[in-house]
């Protein structure tokens, strides 16, 4: 059960201003039903003033998701338009006495609501600026996308570099594994900016994985490359084209499942580049996307293929 | 109505019975005895242990009570099966799966993966069924072992592991099943199966937390997870826990006295529980393979609501369960077995499990029967997916994800 503060749980089991909002004059709407949030704001604002005379939500989410929406909209009544572009997630969240870290993102998108409201007030196009990764250390409450950021802008190579950079992996050490994950991608997808990919291919990761007398298979491969280990026979290149389309052909119908698509656009070398579509774009789904496909393809070409996002195709060639 | 605490949550842990808890109290006091000793406080526990070995082999149908060997708990189970089962055959690199296993074998595997080995994970279809066919493509000489969980833990749906295990047998490849779910709720007859290895878990049935168990087939090639003393046979050092076992022992003995219970009155509250809250609730359904299933097992999906929302409601009425979806970081992603069946986002979000014991009365399943639709209600008034009266026809979807 999560540890929510007594201000959370009564604005959930009392939310304030729940429900549609009869003569709003702005809505913002963020979220989606597959990240498992979504929240629609509405205000009604004073066009003489621009002061916000109420506020309504309705919101699809967990506890804290529902009370970080009501804690919102009591916050901004009777503040101008001005004063409640001020309030940052931080303040609802200081509002309901804190939110558990894994949480804070129902604050992050009660203020992405907001704005999104009053950009629709002002007929203006609002852009959502913040892009929020998967929660790898929970003792210093660090997302993935921190991470990636922090490791690619300083050239970071190892755990220890990252804890003394983002506090991240400092304490319980429950996340040192997530935190290898984050330095091999980076590595995998051309480097950092301040180390090309040759020198921090080798050894990103200096801490090793510990092998609890896991037995390493018949041939062990580099680590990360899971690789059939028996030889596979050699594919002509129109073969392997062949092969690689086959296989992104059939990964498709389970991403249209769910609105998305993927489509490749440049084979280079080892380097497979596709362009994902639709649902949860720059969201977690993505790499765990990206990696299910590269893992197919490596299974099914007998080869290490590393597939890639188009965005990426500059910089992996760059850095060549 | 009394407000007392109604537990439909014992998918995830079963309260520990009172014979249970009677039977452990000496092991913690007169009977402290280490079995290996070679004195008489010792070998009184050394005979509670070989009676509840042979109280497990009884439960599972084992044809040897050498088969039992008693551990810390399901997932050490599931660990030494899959790892001992590579490390004898280091010739064969290749793991069969599925993709709706519990975590104890699922992130065991994507972590091998990552070692080299090659995991196949079979999926599955909407009720949550394994082609069998896909199956048998599969089986090859490379396969180190196929570990295929009985019955799932949120859904309930069973997989036809005394089929798929033939296959394997026939194929001569190893088979274990995470069994933690299935023992105590079907009959299991090992005896009379291909099965090779098979976990279980004492806290799932009515024992305490922390003992578990590996039933490994005679004969079967195996190394180790742990290794030093002679415990076990050798198969897991350590010193015996032995309270626990003896609690263990004193469970199986009741789960199998009590399979009739679990078959008749426990599903009979299930299934009433789930027809009611189904034809008073619109917009929700049961997940899984409805028509085979553990007997006290539902798991439905409330369409446009968010499951731990309904948690939170359900426990402010004294009512536990549980829901597939961890809403833990940026963007959620509803539990891995809802995804699996290709249950919809607008539904994987709010499905719940009600899981059942034989404690569990008929006033209780009323009193969950009464507090579930005003609580849906609800939260879809909330719901901006939800219109008056039902789900809005113009899907709600924001330009900002
Ligand atoms: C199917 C299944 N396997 C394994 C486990 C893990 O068992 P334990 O908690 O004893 O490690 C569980 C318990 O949640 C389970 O449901
Ligand atoms: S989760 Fe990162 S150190 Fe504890």
């Amino acid at each position: 059960m999560w540890d929510y503060t007594d201000k959370v749980r009564d604005h959930f089991f009392n939310p304030r201003n729940a429900g549609p909002l009869a003569d709003a004059n702005a809505v913002g709407e963020v979220g989606s039903i597959q990240c498992g949030d979504a929240l629609r704001l509405s205000l009604k604002v004073d066009p003489e003033s621009e002061r916000i005379l109420d506020a309504s939500f309705q919101t699809f989410g967990c506890g804290s998701a529902i009370a970080s929406s009501s804690a919102l909209t009591e916050i901004i009544k009777g503040k101008t338009l001005d004063e409640a572009l001020q309030i940052s997630n931080q303040n609802i969240a200081d509002f309901l006495d804190g939110l558990p870290p894994e949480k804070m993102h129902c604050s992050v998108m009660g203020r992405e609501a907001l704005q999104a409201a009053i950009a629709n007030y002002r007929g203006e196009v609002w852009t959502d600026d913040h892009e929020e990764g998967a929660m790898v250390c929970k003792c210093f409450a660090v997302d993935s996308v921190l991470i990636e950021n922090v490791v690619r802008a300083n050239g970071l190579t190892t755990v220890e570099q990252v804890t003394q950079y983002t506090k991240a992996g400092g304490g319980c050490s429950s996340c040192h594994e997530g935190i290898e994950e984050i330095l091999a991608k980076v590595c995998a997808q051309g480097g950092t900016e301040k180390i090309a990919a040759p020198d921090c291919a080798a050894p990103a990761v200096t801490v090793k994985p510990v092998t609890f007398g896991i037995p390493a298979p018949a041939a062990p491969p580099a680590h990360p490359a899971p690789v059939a280990a028996a030889e596979p026979p050699k594919l002509t290149n129109f073969q392997r084209m062949r092969r690689i389309e086959m296989v992104i052909e059939s990964i498709r119908p389970t991403l249209k499942r769910d609105h998305g698509d993927v489509e490749i656009v440049e084979v280079d070398g080892s380097n497979v580049f596709v362009r994902l579509q639709g649902a949860c774009v720059g969201c977690m789904m993505e790499h765990a996307t990206l990696g299910g496909i590269e893992q197919k393809l490596s299974e099914e070409l007998g080869e290490r293929v590393r597939v890639l996002p188009v965005s990426m195709m500059a910089a992996a060639r760059a850095s060549v | 109505m009394s407000d007392a605490p109604i537990y439909l949550d014992n998918n995830a842990t079963t309260a520990c019975d009172p014979a249970v808890v009677e039977a452990m109290l000496p092991f913690f006091t007169e009977q402290f005895g280490n079995p290996s000793s070679m004195h008489s406080f010792g070998d009184r526990v050394g005979h509670a242990i070989k009676t509840a070995r042979a109280q497990v082999q009884a439960l599972i149908g084992a044809e040897f009570d050498s088969e039992i060997i008693f551990n810390s708990c399901g997932t050490e189970s599931d660990t030494t099966a899959i790892l001992s089962a590579l490390k004898a055959q280091p010739e064969r690199n290749q793991i069969i799966t599925t993709a709706v296993e519990h975590p104890a074998i699922l992130s065991l595997c994507d972590y091998l993966e990552k070692e080299g080995y090659i995991i196949r994970r079979l999926g599955v279809d909407k009720r949550g069924r394994i082609d069998i066919d896909e199956y048998r493509s599969l089986l090859n000489d490379r396969v180190a072992i196929v570990s295929v969980m009985w019955a799932n833990n949120e859904s309930g749906t069973i997989f036809p592991v005394e089929a798929m295990a033939e296959l394997a047998r026939a194929r001569g490849i190893m088979f274990h099943t995470d069994a933690v779910q299935a023992v105590g709720k079907v009959p299991i007859d090992l005896k009379n199966s291909c099965i090779d290895l098979l976990s279980l878990s004492g806290h799932k049935l009515h024992a305490p937390k922390g003992i578990g168990v590996l039933y490994l087939r005679r004969n079967t090639r195996f190394r180790p997870l742990l290794r030093g003393g002679h415990q076990e046979r050798g198969r897991r050092a350590g010193t015996e826990n032995s309270a626990s076992i003896v609690g263990l022992g004193k469970a199986a003995e009741l789960a199998l006295a009590h399979l009739p219970v679990e078959n008749g009155e426990v599903k009979r509250l299930r299934d009433k529980l789930e027809k009611s809250i189904l034809a008073a609730v619109p917009h929700c359904f049961a997940t899984g393979d409805v028509k085979n299933r553990l007997p006290n097992t539902s798991s439905i999906a409330f369409e446009y609501v968010e499951g731990e929302s309904i948690l939170l409601l359900l426990n402010k009425l004294g009512i536990a369960a549980s829901s597939g979806s961890a809403c833990t970081s940026g963007s959620l992603e509803p539990s891995h077995v809802m995804r699996a069946m290709g249950i919809p986002y607008t539904a994987a979000h709010g499905a719940i499990r009600f899981s059942l014991s034989r404690y569990n009365t008929e006033e209780e399943i009323d009193r969950v029967i009464a507090a579930v639709p005003p609580i849906i209600e609800r939260l879809r008034k909330m719901s901006p997916y939800w219109g008056e009266n039902g789900p809005l026809d113009k899907a709600f979807a924001p330009k900002y994800a």
